[in-house]
Order: C-alpha cells, then structure tokens, then sequence
C-alpha cells in the first residue's frame, strides 16, 4: 500500500517588523499584548501597510526553490471568526500567490536523489493566540503579540512516500530557510505544519496542527498506520480533517462542523496588486547547502559525511570555517563529532561558543600537547562555563590549572611502575595471554594521569615495560 | 493663538452624538475654526460610534490621519455628528442615537450617511464639517440640506482612521457652506498619507477661480431619466445654463453602464461590508461579549442584539454574495460591471472636461417616507456611479423645489478634484452675486 503525503508549512519570516505594521516582531518572553498598535490589534480604521522586507524574504525562498514569480501577485481575505484573529479575517493570497512552481531535492528511503515539487509560496499573517487559563476557567485569554507576524505558507505537491521522506524534506526546507536568513529556527512555533497523507486509492486526510516539525514523522506514521489498519479490516478512510496531539502522539478526528468552512476570499480592498516579478533579478542569494556541502569536501578534503553535518545548519558551518585553519579535518572530527555532541547533549546552540577558544583548543591538540581525553574534559570545562554565561576561559589556562598536560618523563615512569607493581595478578593475567589485563592496567595508569596519557600509546609503554621491565 | 474653543450648541436637529464643549485649538490655517467631525472618523479620547450601539463606549487610542491634520491647521474639534449607522443608509434615520432633522423642513429628513455634518453646517452650528462617502453619503445630504458636499477622487485623501464600510469606494470629504469653505477643508485633508496604501502623493493645495469659459460640460441623458423627478432636472438644467451663460458648452454624452450601477454598487458595497464589520464582536472594544456562552453563540447574540436591522441586512447580503457558489454570479459580476462603467466615465471624460447633473433625483423625503429598503437604495442612482470610478464629484445648491434644495452635481477626471471645485465655485459666485 502506497503511501502519499503532501504539505503545508507556515514559516514565520524574521523580519524586524510585522507584516502590516512597524511593531516588533520580537515578544518573546515579554508580557502578552505589549507589542501591538491599532493594525494588528484590528481597531477600527486602521490598514494594513505592507512590509517591504517580507516580500524580500519571500522572493529569496522562491529564489532558492527555482519558482516563478508571477507579473501580479493579490492580497485576499479570508473570512471566518474566532477570537484570535483581530479582524475576522486574515489578510493572506488565495488565486494570486508571490511564487508557483519550485522544487527541493531529498533523498528518498532508499537513498536515492527525488524531487519534491512545491506547487505555490504565498504570504500572509499570523493570528494572534488564545491562552486557556489553568483550573477550570469559564474564559480564555488572547495575546496579540503574534498577530500580524509574517508567514510564508509553503504547498508541496503529493510527492512525499513516507513520513521519513517528509522528515527529510523538512530538514531540508529548514536549512535552506536558515541559509537565506529568513527564519529563525530556535523560535518556538516558528514553522508550522499540515500535512495531508492517504494510502493510495483511498481518501485524503488532513492532519493539523502539528507545531514541532520533529512532530511530522510522529503524526504521519500513526496516521498512516491507522488508515493502513483501516484498510486491511475492509473499512474506508473517511476524508477529513484530524487534529495531532502532540503530547499522546496520535490524531482525533476534528468535528465535521469545523470543516464546513466558507471563507469567502476576495481581494483585500486596502492593498493594491503586489507587481514585484522584477525585484527577482536583484536577489543575491547566498550560497546554499548543497554548493556548501561540495566546496567543504573539496577545499577542505573533509568525508561527505563531515561536510552534510557541518553545512546542515549554516550556523555550524560558520563556525567550522572559522576554525578550519587549525587543522581542516582534525577541526571537521572535533566539530561535527564532539562539539555537536556536547551542545546537543546541553541544548546548546553553537552560537553561544566563542569560535577563537576552540581554536586554541584545537591547537593544543594538534601540537599534542595534550591528548584526546584532555581534550574532552578540557571542552566540557569551556561550554560548561558558556552554558552558565560565564567568560570562557583559554583552553591553555584550564590545561595549566587542572594539570591536564600529555604525561612524560618521570611522573609518567613512576605511574606506570607504581601501577605495575601493584597489580601482580593483573600482570600474571596479561602474560598468560589475557588481552583484558592489559587494558586494566592501561586503565589504572590513565585514572592516575586523569586522562593525560593517550591510552592507544600506553598500550605500547605499559606492554613493553612488562615485556621488558624498563619504560 | 492657540487656545479653547466654548461650544454650546443648540443641537435641535440632534446633528450631534457627541459635543465638545471645551474644543482645545492650535495655530494654523484653520486657527479657532469649529470643526464637527462625522462619528466614523477616529478621534482619539473622543468617543466614536458609528452610530452605532456595538462602539458605544468605544474611545479610539488614536486620530484618524484627516484629524491628525485638523488638529495640525489649529481646527477646534467641537463634536462627532450623527450619521446612518456605519454610513449604511441615506436618510441618517437608521442612526442607533436617533434621526438627524433636515434644518432646511425639520419634518424631512437630512439625507445621509452624512446627515449629522450637513445639518449642522446648514443650522450654523459650525462652518464646516467632515464627510464620507462611500456611494453618495457626502453629496445627498449637501443636496438635501443646501449644502456644498465634496467627494475627493478615490486615493485623494487618507482613509487611515476611518471606520471601513467599503473600503474600494469611499473617501472622506468636505462639507461646507460655501465652495471656498468646502476647498479650504480639503486643502487641509488632502496630504500623502503612506499608511493608506491605496492613496497617491496627490495633496490638493489650490483656491478655487471662477472660470468657465471653453469648458465642456457633458450632460448624460441618463442623469436626467426615469426616476428624476422633472423639477429636479429642470433646476439642474437652469443651473448648467448659467455655466452656459458664463461661456461653458454643453454636449450630451453617454454612460451606458449605469444600468448596472447601482447593482454592482450594492453587491460591492454590501460585500466588503460584511468583511469589515465582522470584527465587532465585543472582544477588544464596545459593549463586552458575554463569556458565560460559548464564543461563537456570544457573537451571535451580541451582534444580533446590537446592529441595526440594515446593518444586519448588508452583512446577510454581502455575506451571500461572496459565498462559495454565488461570488462568481455576485461579486466577481459585480466588478465586471464596475469596470464597465469606470471605462465609459473614462471615455465620456475624454470627449468633455466635466460632467454634470442632479445630485439626487427627488429633494429630501419626509422622516420615515421611505421603509421599504429597495426605493432607498434606488435613491443612490446618480451618486454612485462616482464612487464606482473613483472621479471626485460635488454638490454645489442650485436652487430650490417645494422650497426644498436642490443639487447640482459636477464630476471630473480622477485627480482633478481643482476642476470642479472651480466649477461649483464659478457657478455659486454668478447665481449668489
């Protein structure tokens, strides 16, 4: 049974300034209701004046994506009530969007290259949000402070096989929105989307309502395997819309009633046609993940693999090429591997890394000054201390004060002839042939040095000082 | 000589709403000048209805750009005059606050939307007033009440600040006792404002010359037809023969469009109205909703309770003419038809430099003459057509029927609001002197 998904995504543009109106569009964290003004609070008398920077925004995207840009694009309204939308109607496109008719390329489940085509791009605003006061409350609240704030909605074509595929495609979009510096993905409900999946032959359901694009797979593969299900038992799949909850991971049947919407567009009377096919041409778009990922591996001689993390978030990738000068591929295993590691361990964003400290760290390493675990412990210490907004100290002065230098001479003879003598039986196991001893001893003389020595090299040492009886 | 201007008015046409009693003034043009202000025009800290029950009690945070500018000129603002509720009307008797009285027959009605401003300039509570006229509301009441009435080209002046009734059409607009006055507001208010995205870097600075002579008046047969009562033209047709007189020359010409303009115009009217107004639901201003029910049975209730029976009227039909299905029979015909009658202004305006004709097609009607909705709207038939093109159009008093005035109308081509201003100008300096 084939699967078939297409979507829907609302991304909200990170203008400065609402879409209609000069308010910023930067409330996070600040009391509901205070970043609004007669527009996009819909008081009566006010209009809408376009933002300029959007419509920007959103032909880059459609650069990006390779769509056309039509002669006329139209505002349009799209009338329904409820409590959030300050006017009863949202100002968005209907029959005249910015952009028609891009594509995104992903990999599709077996690893091959696929198209997804993406049948429009429009702009249009956001609502505001009704707060459902806890205990019981015979009311809800509503804060404005997201009403108005620019979306572009992107529409794909069915082409999706899987919720993985729409994962991928997601990812995909996200980054490249990153790319064009149109979005901010670290904004909680910053991208939004809907998805409709059916098995083919069968009816079309809408899921909405899915806030997290992590959600995505979630809600697509219950859904899919509920309509499967269906399917198998001999039953129809009711076309419909379906809500996902987030928390319990499933989708309910939205009621009929709410579905049975006329929203009655027409041509938003207080804004003329958009005439901006010709702003195209002048859009420098920035270089984009894919041209990244290629120049990584060639200029840098990084693994394909290195180079599709490091470039899959633009952020990431700055920061590699700030520190690539050190060592390129030292710097790609550091960054790609651990560095990520850590940050997402801590739910860190590498913005909050100072660039030049890494360098040094990675420096120490390379001259060997101290080893692979000294490293880590050395990294731990720094994003520890960024994680707590505190200065990051030198990675050298943290190797100075906690003693974490590559082990050598005579402290490192001493540890070894300590920890040999010590262990007799260990030292019996190794030379009946155990190779588990060996790694014991390694083991204890690395827990003496705190990780100072490199244990691959103690190996050879501690191995040859029983062989032998001398360092 | 800034300063506060006392204004006790003897409001026995009930003109008012509200009045300021205490209208604080600055220096400018219009220094000490009392203004009155039609209630859908936002004043901040002054209250703003619409004439409506669903804003009473609504105070806006904020002037409209036309009041911004008042204030600027040194106007006194002395009060919100009385108006149909939402312009939705054109008598002012489906006011929520009471029927305006025509000063000129207090047993006839005042015409309307702008019933309040016309009254009040013509009883002499104050020079000049602020309008709006979204298919006639600036020029009927002028006509009724003896009045010079300006409707500015559409993009002319600002609409931030004024309470949308049908946003494509409408303009806010002068009301005055004479054409100067008239001119002398619209200087005022007509200056690019970027928040109106439908409006041009148009400003009208300009004082009106009585000049006339070459000019081509088109007069179109359709302006003096069926439903104009005959003593009506035969006052407008004296009046374009004074134009002749001071070296005008007529020419007939043709708007065949205009059987279709009044459908059009209440289908586009009706439509965006019914998107405009459905923001009122009592969540953020106005009488509060009642949160004991569910929010949509709320709505319901409040706004049931609290617009008039026309404002429920126009909402039902706009709602149904841009409904999945109809819109293509209703709203998109309608535009057709717009468009029609926008191209044969526009070719009628090639061939002569203005057109005249009534303003209305009978004089004011007695207070509750009129009850059934469709002669009413018939009422609108040679005002509308304006709206529909966009062209500014003015009401100049030119005489009177049954001792009742009467309006002669003068439209021109989009931006030359100057042209016919001069006109009504040269017309009123020749019968006045």
């Amino acid at each position: 049974m084939k699967t078939i998904v297409g979507l829907e995504i609302h991304v909200q543009l990170s203008t400065a300034t609402k879409l209609f109106c000069g308010c910023s569009t930067d409330y996070r964290d600040d009391e509901p209701n205070t970043h609004c003004c007669p527009v996009c609070l819909g008081l009566p008398g006010a209009l809408p004046r376009l933002n300029r920077r959007a419509v920007e925004y959103g032909l880059k995207v459609a650069k990006a994506l390779d769509m056309k840009v039509p002669e006329e694009s139209e505002f349009a309204r799209k009338n329904y009530f409820y409590p959030d939308l300050a006017k009863a109607y949202q100002i968005t496109q209907s029959d005249k969007p910015l952009a028609v008719e891009g594509t995104i390329e992903i990999e599709d489940d077996e690893g091959h290259e696929k198209i997804v085509r993406i049948t429009r791009a429009h702009l249009e605003e956001d609502p505001g949000r009704l707060i459902h006061v806890a205990g019981g409350s015979k009311y809800s609240l509503v804060d404005y402070n997201r009403s108005g704030i620019p979306l572009l909605e992107i529409v794909t074509e069915p082409d999706m096989r899987s919720p993985q595929e729409a994962r991928r495609f997601l990812n995909k979009l996200r980054t490249i929105l990153e790319y064009l510096g149109v979005f901010d993905g670290e904004r909680e409900g910053g991208l939004r989307v809907d998805a409709n999946i059916s098995i083919e032959g069968s009816e079309r359901v809408e899921v909405k309502n899915i806030s997290s694009y992590k959600g995505v797979e979630k809600a697509l593969t219950f859904e899919m395997t509920r309509q499967k299900n269906l399917l198998r038992r001999g039953q129809k799949v009711a076309r419909e819309t379906r809500h996902f909850m987030e928390g319990r991971g499933i989708t309910t049947s939205a009621r009929s009633k709410e579905e049975a919407h006329d929203y009655r567009y027409f041509p938003d009377p207080d804004l003329p046609p958009l005439r901006v096919a010709d702003w195209v041409a002048a859009i420098d778009l920035p270089e984009l993940p894919v041209a990244r990922k290629n120049r990584f591996t060639a200029q840098y001689g990084i693994s394909l693999n290195h180079a599709r993390t490091l470039t899959g978030d633009p952020k990431l990738a700055d920061f590699y090429e700030e520190v690539a000068h050190v060592d390129p591929a030292l710097a790609a295993t550091w960054v790609a591997d651990t560095l990520l590691g850590e940050l997402n361990y801590r739910e860190m964003s590498i913005a909050a890394v100072p660039a030049e400290r890494i360098a040094e760290l990675l420096a120490l390493l390379r001259s060997e000054t101290i080893t692979d675990a000294a490293g880590v412990k050395v990294l731990r210490e720094m994003l520890d201390a960024c994680a707590a907004g505190k200065p990051c100290e030198p990675p050298a002065a943290i190797v100075e004060r906690e003693g974490l230098a590559r082990a050598a001479g005579d402290e490192f003879t001493q540890v070894v002839e300590k920890v040999v003598a010590a262990n007799p039986q260990a030292v019996e196991d190794y030379r009946a042939g155990k190779k588990g001893a060996l790694n014991f001893l390694v083991g204890q003389v690395m827990k003496e040095t705190r990780g100072r020595a490199d244990p691959r090299e103690l190996g050879r040492i501690v191995s040859g000082y029983i062989d032998t009886g001398g360092v | 000589m800034a300063g506060t201007l006392d204004f006790s008015p003897d409001d026995r046409y009930n003109a008012f709403i509200t009045t300021c009693r205490q209208a604080p003034f600055s220096d400018g043009t219009l220094a000490g000048t009392a203004v009155a202000v039609k209630d859908n025009i936002s004043t901040a800290g002054i209250r703003t209805t619409c004439g409506s029950k669903i804003l009473e009690g609504y105070v806006p945070p904020y002037d409209a750009h036309v009041v911004e500018l008042l204030r600027q000129a040194g106007a006194a603002i002395v009060g919100k005059t009385n108006m149909d509720e939402f312009g939705m009307g054109s008598t002012t008797e489906t006011s929520a606050f009471g029927p305006t009285r025509n000063p000129a027959d207090p047993e006839r009605v005042p015409g309307g939307s702008s019933g309040g401003s016309a009254a009040a300039v013509a009883a002499g509570l104050v020079p000049m007033a602020l309008g709006t006229d979204t298919g006639g509301s600036i020029r009927c009441p002028a006509a009724f009440c003896g009045i010079v009435g300006l409707k500015p080209t559409y993009g002319r002046v600002s609409r931030y600040g004024l309470i949308a009734y049908a946003n494509s059409l409408e303009q806010v607009g002068s009301m005055a006792r004479t054409v100067e006055d008239a001119s002398r507001l619209m200087s005022v208010i007509a200056h690019y404002d970027p928040r109106d995205s439908t409006m041009l870097d148009r400003p009208y600075d300009h004082r009106p010359v009585a000049e006339v002579k070459g000019l081509r008046v088109g007069i179109p047969e359709e302006y003096f037809g069926e439903g104009v009562d005959p003593r009506v033209g035969e006052r407008v047709r004296d009046a374009i023969g004074v134009l002749e007189g001071l070296g005008a020359e007529t020419v007939p010409v043709s708007i065949p469009g205009m059987r279709h303009a009044l459908a059009a115009y209440y289908v586009i009217c009706t439509s965006e109205a019914s998107s405009n107004l459905a923001r009122f639901d009592g969540v953020r201003y106005g009488p509060a909703v009642d949160t004991r029910k569910s929010w949509h049975e709320a709505y319901q209730d409040l706004r049931l309770e609290l617009f008039g029976a026309e404002v429920r009227r126009r909402i039902m039909l706009g709602t149904f003419a841009l409904s999945a299905g109809y819109a293509g029979r209703y709203y998109a015909k309608a535009q057709v038809a717009r468009r029609k009658i926008r191209e044969d202004f526009e070719r009628a305006l090639r061939e002569v430099d203005i057109i005249a004709g009534p303003t209305m097609p009978t004089v004011a009607f007695r207070l509750g003459e009129k009850t059934d909705p469709i002669s009413m709207y018939l009422s609108d038939i040679l005002t509308a057509p304006a709206n529909l093109a966009g062209i500014p159009a003015i009401s100049v008093p030119c005489g009177r029927v049954d001792g009742l005035p009467v309006g002669l109308q003068i439209m021109g081509r989009q931006f030359e609001d100057e042209r016919v201003v001069d006109v009504a100008f040269a017309y009123e300096q020749e019968v006045r002197a």
